[in-house]
């Protein structure tokens, strides 16, 4: 389980959840949002294309992530949700609240 | 982590095969969320080959259990190392039940806001057992509220 975090070249930095965000990890992965929030980041993308599993702490840290990075004039995206993870976003109705792209790239190139 | 304590496996009485459920499986772990995962896998593997729907082993009832522990650990027992969480699950090819039971108070499960109303979206918590709900075809809980049971059936 890992984050692996870049800056793209147009200045969005980009998480790669590598395993699972759950109730063990999801502070390790809040606190690296902030930070890097704090100094001065603003456009987030949060790629699940190799996460297998998101449970409702993770949901919940997406939620207040969101709200933190809105709150600062930033913008947070989603991308590469397999089925099973968009059906857990679609229950709770959290797909209403994110912009969710299939793949990183796309979600790049609409920042 | 490794999961501490290994599983128990047997054979149910005749009475539960005719509704559908073979045999038995019985683990207990201590308070830390740390060793979720690995009891949810136990569980999954020892249900996946007997099972009629690979699919709601994976998705469903990982969804379920993990949330049912993750609870269980974190509000029911305060993650207080001295107390533990019961697992039993019955199961056949084509129905699982799962009590997960923890020694804790127990919680008025009558009472759950909606975390998908527009007021509590923004939320951070609330969604555990509304995905539970979600996921499987009946949920009950005891009396006290300390033992949740997730049954899940497919043809």
């Amino acid at each position: 389980m890992a984050f692996n975090v870049r800056k793209h070249s147009n200045g969005v930095l980009v998480i790669e959840v590598d395993g699972q965000l759950i109730v063990g990890n999801r502070q390790e992965l809040k606190q690296r949002v902030l930070d890097a929030l704090e100094a001065g980041d603003r456009k987030f993308l949060i790629d699940f294309t190799k996460t297998g599993y998101i449970d409702s702490s993770g949901l919940g840290v997406l939620v207040s992530l969101s709200k933190k990075i809105r709150d600062e004039g930033g913008d947070l995206r989603l991308a590469g949700l397999n089925e099973d993870l968009k059906t857990l976003f679609e229950l709770t109705k959290l797909d209403t609240l994110f912009a969710i792209t299939d793949s990183a790239e796309q979600a790049l190139t609409a920042f | 982590m490794r999961l501490a304590v290994q599983p128990l496996l047997s054979a149910l009485d005749p009475l539960r095969q005719a509704e559908g459920l073979e045999a038995e499986l019985r683990l207990t772990l201590p308070s830390d969320i740390r060793l979720v995962e690995d009891a949810v896998n136990v569980v999954a593997r020892h249900l996946e080959a007997s099972f009629v729907d690979r699919h709601t082993i994976r998705f469903n009832l990982r969804v379920a259990l993990s949330e049912a522990l993750v609870n269980a650990i974190l509000y029911g027992n305060g993650e207080d190392d001295a107390k533990g969480v019961a697992v039993r699950v019955l199961f056949g090819r084509h129905a699982i039940e799962m009590e997960v039971t923890d020694e804790g108070g127990g919680f008025d499960y009558r009472y759950l806001p909606d975390p998908t109303l527009p007021a509590n979206r923004l939320r951070p918590c609330g969604r555990g057992l509304f995905l539970i709900r979600q996921l499987v075809d009946e949920v009950r809980f005891n009396n006290t509220g300390n033992s949740i049971c997730m049954i899940l059936r497919r043809a």
